[in-house]
């Protein structure tokens, strides 16, 4: 089937992020003061086991991150497109995507979650359990049949998963093997025993971690709704992937949109000190004194009723929601934007002082030149730390800003779309707890591992703080 | 001998943290008898704080005691519960530390800082307590000692906080005082005063003193033994008069032989190839033996035993074996001198020529920030280098003397002055004249570690001045350009390809001078080109240094605290006190026959390396450098000064000439 | 010291002077009066007499900064910069869009808020050095690994999970508080127990990592190798050295959010159905009641300003560098 590909605003950035860490990743590899910090990252065993995590939220993402429209059968010769903006996951996701139910069903359930009326084939009506549409269709006799095929299913899944792990782990070991110039056997037991540079081990660990439950739930997932449905009988386990895009999104965009800004504006305040200075410190004493949420909520707001008395900028629901996404990623980095600018403002003040900077001086070296050379990128450690420590503080942003309305658009699945369609059921007896409990999982995950990831990345760039850290 | 108060055996200490642990201390022994002073001498990174801290068991957390016995009258310390430690510290055995603006609270009261230590050890409370702190803070001869305790660590100097910090140790009058660098973060004559301190305490009280110094002019005047340290093992221990009469073991020969002041002006120093080895890595032999120019065949494959040297005098040298007794008087002569005659350069007109320069810092204050003051930190300075002369700028830290240095090559914006560069006058120049006229003055700075941008290869650091300035035709000449720079300041060409974090103290400040010449200067401003060196890597920088004048007839202004390393380096001297100098004349007029007052009190302060120099009688210097916000009236000098007359009051004092090249500032004259 | 105030406040009123241009410019120039009536009053086809209206009943229908209509002084303030924006610097908030006294409600709601934000606030701090300097004293061991584990695991949960958890525990499962309300007087503790210990446990996971980063790094500075030196047992050092050199840095983070704790939490707030400005804000916002979003912000504004004038007078307390230069 054609395919056409559309990028939205927010993939041609997530792409061209990506190709700026793929460039920035080979410029580090051949500089050896560059990539000692990312060795030490690599020798930390909590940081690359959440690292393993946070890559197959980032694969999501990704994959999340390629639309396109398929073509409809037209009876002309033009061809016309659907008007349905999809991504490669969504493709990949289509059993889950597609299989909607009616309303609630819990996860694994074969019967919607509340009775209804329905007419029986003699005329009669009951109240009754509805069969799904699509969670366990395919079973005869429900009550019987569930349970062992859910267990047998599970099995296939959790063996398949097994075996991936196993392959992965003996090319690791092959990979080491070569690498280090040892036999495979001497290889796989200085994995296990921890003593590679790169912590393997914490990587296959957590490898195996993800494996054994994303293989069983694979395994399930075109049959029945591991996380059970919405209100609107939509997929959670579905919504849950689905958000895990736009949680990556505002952790990392946010940050970067800015970061132009608070880089050059930090520098340029330190280095040419005088009014420059002062102007700068006014605009981030300003920004950072109104209260961030009142900001965000005030620039939202506004957002708001510009596109609602603009439509005819907005072509789609998409295309809304997503520039809906981009302005809250650069309202949310204006209001982060102030810290780090006073953290690279005062990096800059000490450098500036110091003897090779002066020496560039009595050189005569212009201005900017020193700026450039000698300034920024001796203060891009704490920009790194900055982006890997705000990541976790913005997901979770997005989940109150969302909550109080004021976050992404409400036809964009997220996490904060997720828990605000799913609290008012709290009271509901009994409890639909099953969309609470995956937007909990999911982002206690992607969170946590953000957070362990970030200490890593943070305790290897800046050597004062590791010196702290180091002693737990 | 009676038996000895501290007895060290066979400790070892590791300090983790590396990808191998680091033997910081190895196998280390040593006696200090009661009221003995006992030196352990060596240069940074040789295990000899560290030894300090496992005495005391307050090893940073990434330092552990891996073996061996410490003995406190009879007391195996390392055998002790934490808590039976904690009574002895500050009881028995005190100490005190290199950098005494951080070590004390700065939060805290001075007063009561003594206090807690007398508090904790003794029964005084209260008002006992506090007469035992005045009592304590009168015995280090703080000033004003009442009104000092009451102050915060902030509102004293140095000198008077490391007074502090010798009262908390002598709180309990412990047996045993360590002493860990105590007058390295000091000046010259702030050092002089807490040496006279240390010594007459340690000699009206009868306690014991384990000195740390990497400074030999320190033993000297101080000690009674001396050890050497080398990569955490002691090399050689002798009695003070044996030792500096004749030093036994190869490295403390060389020591000596890198002293500026030892070597006389005009020849090279005895400068020691290498670095210190890393202590991560196991060592077969003498670990000296690589740098050792009189190593024998065994000294890299077998540890060598401990030989007698002399009486009480001991050394862990091959050379000292039976067999090979006769090698050592077979030194090397000192290589001859590299440095031309400076009487061969004709010095008729000056390369450059400064006068009246003022460097002036607005103080703002109040509602509207209005300027209510400056701190003059250079308040009307006049000299002159001629083409291939050296002029040493000497004084203590404060006194503006790096100010000129930069002020000169307006890196700080001058207030006031002329600075006459062959005929033209840097500070009338416009920012783009400037930039073009930059090459001819050039900087070396003091920290070789923040001297060069730990992101730029070393190649193009060097290729920096010469793409800034334009000089050169094009990247293959610059290419050539920067290989013969390097290899005339002694690194193989393949340097360019890598960053500084690769190199040691010393070679980056090789590097440094070679970025320095990358644009052919006529005149280089060295900024403390050494003293964050040890000595022996500091001969090596002045020999480099001696070399290319030599060579290139350039003109240094040389900026320095350190009196040895001026006398060995400069031709001229200019003596600066407060913003300003006091006086100025060739090197023998100053060194030998100094006119003004401070002068000859820096002189006087200055630790000779000879035990036999008897520092009692000559002129103390009193208090500190005051501010220069609010210089005191008339002669900066007189309140500290012991010739102050009157007049020195009210006028600051006019120009005196001694000789056609000797000049004053001084009323002593009139 | 108080010339330095001074300038603080001068300072501050500066930054108001540009919150309040900031504010305006996002008020006013990104939509236009008209759009935003039309955005109120819901849909396209809105008339043209329902806009005038709706902007006339506001006072929206003045110009931006220069009436032409007026004469003298009313040239001025006859305008919807003065009105709205202007009169803010006398805490004028006037009427909401929905026609209630902002100014009155802001003085109702924020005694409930301030019930809720202090408690939390001064256990929470409390709690979180104390278990920074658990962590601190027993570290490199077992309690400080896990304590730090715990500390990040803390921090990875949002806060509305920590509300939608100790509802569901507190309120329904053990029925120990009610799940939500209000009532004054004696009554409001077991409305507020809830809420206050939320808060302070959704706060312990950053609050407590940090301060045992700076204590750790306070330990690691010469003055406390002297005070081990002088034979201190480690509690004393710990209480008598590091707390007291560590409260500088805390305080800069700490001080500057006490007068914001009468903007209320909002979340909390919402969610707890208490009556305080952090509900009060949520509803503004939902209902998108723009007048009251600007009372806030510049209230927020100011008390920020407030805040960072307090911290610099509480160095003077703890810093004796700050108190005697």
């Amino acid at each position: 089937m054609p395919v056409r590909i559309e990028l939205l605003w927010s993939d041609l950035l997530v792409w061209l992020l990506v190709a700026g860490l793929v460039g920035l990743a080979l410029y580090t590899r051949k500089r050896p003061h560059l990539s000692a910090p990312w060795i030490r990252v690599g020798a930390s065993a909590s940081g690359m086991a959440a690292a393993t995590v946070l890559s197959f939220f980032v694969l999501v993402g990704l994959l999340d991150s390629v639309h396109y429209r398929s073509a409809l059968p037209s009876p002309g010769g033009k061809p016309a497109w659907s008007t349905e903006l999809r991504s490669l996951l969504d493709r990949v996701l289509d059993p889950l995507r597609a299989g909607r139910e009616k309303t609630y069903s819990a996860p694994l359930a074969t019967h919607l979650f509340a009775k209804e009326t329905v007419v029986l084939p003699d005329g009669r009506e009951e109240r009754v359990f509805p069969r799904l549409r699509h969670g366990g269709a395919h079973l005869a006799d429900p009550e019987a049949g569930r349970w062992p095929d859910v267990a047998t299913k599970a099995f296939r899944g959790l063996a398949l998963a097994l075996l991936l792990w196993f392959a992965a782990a003996i090319g690791v070991a092959a990979m080491t093997a070569r690498s280090l110039g040892t036999g495979i056997e001497a290889a796989w037991r200085g994995i296990w025993g921890g003593r590679t540079p790169l912590q393997w081990r914490a990587v296959l660990c957590a490898l195996a971690a993800v494996l054994v439950i994303a293989g069983p739930v694979a395994a399930l997932a075109p049959y029945y709704h591991v996380l059970g449905t919405d209100k609107v009988g939509q997929d959670v386990l579905y919504q849950a992937l689905k958000s895990v895009r736009t949680g990556l999104i505002i952790g990392t965009l946010a940050t970067l949109v800015t970061l132009p800004f608070a880089l050059v504006l930090g520098v340029m305040a330190g280095y040419f000190r005088g009014w420059v200075d002062d102007l700068v410190q006014y605009l981030y004493t300003t920004l950072s004194s109104i209260p961030g949420v009142l900001l965000i909520a005030a620039a939202v707001l506004m957002m708001q009723v510009y596109v609602e008395n603009h439509p005819e900028l907005f072509p789609s629901t998409e295309i809304r929601a997503d520039v809906r996404l981009l302005a809250l990623c650069v309202i949310l980095g204006i209001t982060s934007w102030t810290g780090l600018c006073r953290l690279l403002r005062g990096e800059v003040l000490k450098l500036r002082e110091l003897e090779y900077v002066q020496a560039a001086q009595a050189f005569g070296v212009s201005n900017w030149r020193i700026m450039m050379r000698h300034l920024t990128p001796n203060v891009m450690h704490i920009v790194m730390i900055a982006l890997v420590m705000d990541f976790s503080g913005l997901v979770l942003a997005e989940a109150v800003l969302s909550y109080i309305g004021v976050g992404v658009d409400p036809s964009m699945i997220s996490f904060g779309t997720m828990i605000n369609g799913a609290r008012l059921e709290m009271a509901r007896e009994p409890m639909v707890w099953w969309s609470l409990a995956a937007a909990f999982v999911f982002m206690l995950a992607l969170v946590l591992a953000a957070n362990l990831f970030a200490d890593a990345v943070r305790d290897a760039f800046d050597p004062r703080l590791a010196i702290a850290g180091g002693r737990a | 001998m009676t038996a000895p108060l501290l007895r060290v055996e066979n400790l070892s200490t590791l300090v983790r943290g590396g990808a191998a642990p680091l033997r910081a201390v190895d196998g280390l022994s040593f006696e200090i008898a009661p009221g003995e002073t006992f030196a352990l001498v060596g240069e940074s990174g040789c295990g000899k704080s560290m030894t300090a801290l496992s005495i005391m068991r307050l090893l940073p957390d990434a330092g552990e005691i891996a073996g061996g016995r410490v003995e406190l009258q009879g007391e195996n310390l390392l055998a002790l519960p934490e808590s039976r430690m904690r009574d002895l510290r500050g009881h028995r055995m005190a100490m005190i530390f290199q950098e005494p603006g951080l070590s004390l609270n700065p939060v805290m009261t001075v007063g009561e800082q003594v206090a807690e230590s007398v508090r904790r050890h003794t029964a005084l409370r209260g008002a006992a307590a506090d007469a035992r702190v005045l009592e304590l803070l009168e015995a280090v001869r703080m000033p004003d000692a009442r009104r000092r305790a009451a102050e915060y660590p902030f509102q004293l100097s140095g000198g008077m906080k490391q007074r502090v910090m010798i009262a908390i140790a002598l709180a309990c009058d412990p047996a045993l005082l360590i002493a860990d660098e105590p007058t390295t973060a000091l000046d010259v004559t702030v050092q002089a005063q807490v040496l006279d301190l240390l010594r007459e305490l340690q000699q009206s009280r009868g306690m014991a003193m384990l000195l740390i110094t990497h400074d030999l002019g320190v033993v000297a005047q101080v000690a009674q033994r001396v050890a050497v340290m080398y990569a955490g093992q002691i090399v050689e221990t002798a009695p003070v008069p044996a030792f500096f009469a004749g030093p036994a073991h190869p490295y403390s020969r060389k020591l000596f032989a890198s002293l500026p002041e030892r070597a006389g002006r005009g020849r090279a120093l005895a400068a020691i190839p290498g670095s210190v080895p890393r202590l991560d890595r196991d060592f077969a032999g003498c670990r000296f033996a690589e740098r050792c120019d009189a190593a024998l065949p065994q000294c890299a494959g077998t540890l060598p035993q401990w030989h007698e040297a002399g009486r009480d005098h001991v050394v862990r040298c091959h050379l000292y074996g039976s067999d090979e007794r006769g090698v050592m008087s077979d030194e090397r002569k000192p290589e001859p001198p590299t440095s031309p005659d400076s009487s061969l350069i004709a010095h008729h007109s000056s390369l450059l020529e400064v006068s009246g320069l003022k460097v002036w810092f607005p103080v703002r204050k109040g509602l509207l920030q209005r300027t209510v003051g400056q701190v003059r930190a250079v308040d009307g300075v006049s000299l002159s280098i001629a083409p291939g002369r050296t002029l040493g700028l000497v004084g203590e830290s404060g006194c503006g003397k790096t100010t000129v240095g930069k002020g000169l090559l307006r890196l700080i914006e001058p207030t006031a002055g002329r600075v006459m560069v062959d005929g033209e006058d840097f500070l009338a120049l416009r920012r783009r004249d400037l930039r073009l006229r930059r090459r001819d003055v050039q900087i070396i700075f003091q920290d070789p570690y923040a001297s060069l941008n730990p992101r730029v290869r070393i190649g193009d650091a060097l290729e920096e001045g010469l793409l800034a300035l334009g000089v050169g035709v094009d990247a293959r000449w610059r290419q050539s350009r920067i290989d013969e720079l390097l290899a005339e300041v002694g690194l193989p060409p393949d340097v360019k390809s890598r960053y500084p974090h690769e190199f040691s103290g010393g070679q980056r400040q090789r590097i440094a001078i070679a970025r320095a010449l990358a644009v052919q200067p006529k005149l280089i401003v060295c900024d403390e080109p050494t003293s964050a060196l040890d000595v022996s890597v500091q001969a090596q920088i002045l020999n480099l240094l001696k070399r290319l004048q030599g060579e290139r007839g350039l003109s240094y202004l040389f900026i320095s605290h350190n009196m040895a390393v001026i006398e060995y380096m400069a031709d001229d001297i200019a003596v600066m006190y407060l913003g300003r100098i006091v006086e100025r004349g060739t090197v023998a007029e100053v060194m030998h026959g100094p006119r003004h007052p401070y002068t000859r009190a820096l002189l006087a302060a200055v630790p000779v390396a000879d035990p036999r120099h008897n520092p009692r009688g000559t002129i103390r210097l009193a208090g500190d450098l005051p501010s220069p916000l609010n210089p005191p009236s008339g002669c900066h000098f007189h309140p500290r000064c012991p010739a102050a007359m009157p007049q020195c009051r009210e006028q600051y004092p006019g120009r005196n000439s001694w000789s056609p090249t000797q000049v004053a500032w001084c009323h002593l004259r009139d | 010291m108080t010339a330095y105030i001074v300038r603080r406040l001068i300072y501050g009123l500066f930054v108001l002077v540009g919150v309040n241009v900031l504010t305006f410019a996002l008020f006013f120039f990104v939509n236009s009066p008209d759009d935003m009536a039309r955005a109120q009053l819901g849909a396209k086809r809105v008339t043209a007499e329902a806009v005038d209206k709706w902007k006339r009943e506001r006072g929206y229908d003045k110009p931006l900064f220069l009436n032409e209509k007026m004469s003298g002084i009313e040239r001025v303030t006859e305008t919807v910069f003065f009105d709205k924006s202007l009169r803010l610097f006398a805490f004028q908030f006037g009427a909401s869009d929905q026609g209630r006294n902002i100014g009155y409600d802001i003085r109702a709601r924020m005694w409930p808020s301030l019930a809720v934000q202090v408690p939390a606030f001064v256990i929470g701090l409390a709690v979180y050095i104390s278990f920074a300097l658990l962590m601190a004293f027993f570290r490199a061991t077992y309690v400080d690994f896990w304590g730090v584990v715990l500390c990040v695991l803390m921090m990875s949960v949002s806060t509305l999970f920590y509300i939608i958890g100790g509802q569901y525990v507190f309120g329904k499962l053990w029925s120990l508080v009610p799940i939500s309300g209000y009532d004054g007087g004696f009554e409001a503790v077991k409305f507020l127990a809830l809420p206050v210990l939320i808060g302070v446990i959704a706060g312990i996971g950053g609050s407590a990592r940090w301060y045992r980063t700076i204590f750790l790094e306070e330990m690691g500075k010469d003055y406390v190798r002297t005070a081990r030196a002088k034979g201190l047992s480690e509690p004393r050092v710990l209480f008598r050295h590091v707390l007291q050199n560590a409260m500088i840095p805390i305080l800069t983070g700490v001080v500057v959010v006490i007068p914001l704790l009468f903007m209320g939490a909002l979340i909390t707030e919402s969610f707890f159905g208490i009556p305080g400005l952090g509900s009060y804000t949520i509803d503004a916002i939902s209902q998108q009641d723009f007048a009251i979003v600007r009372a806030m912000v510049f209230l927020g504004s100011v008390l920020y300003i407030i805040g960072l004038i307090l911290t610099d007078i509480s160095y003077t307390l703890v810093d004796p560098r700050v108190r005697f230069s």
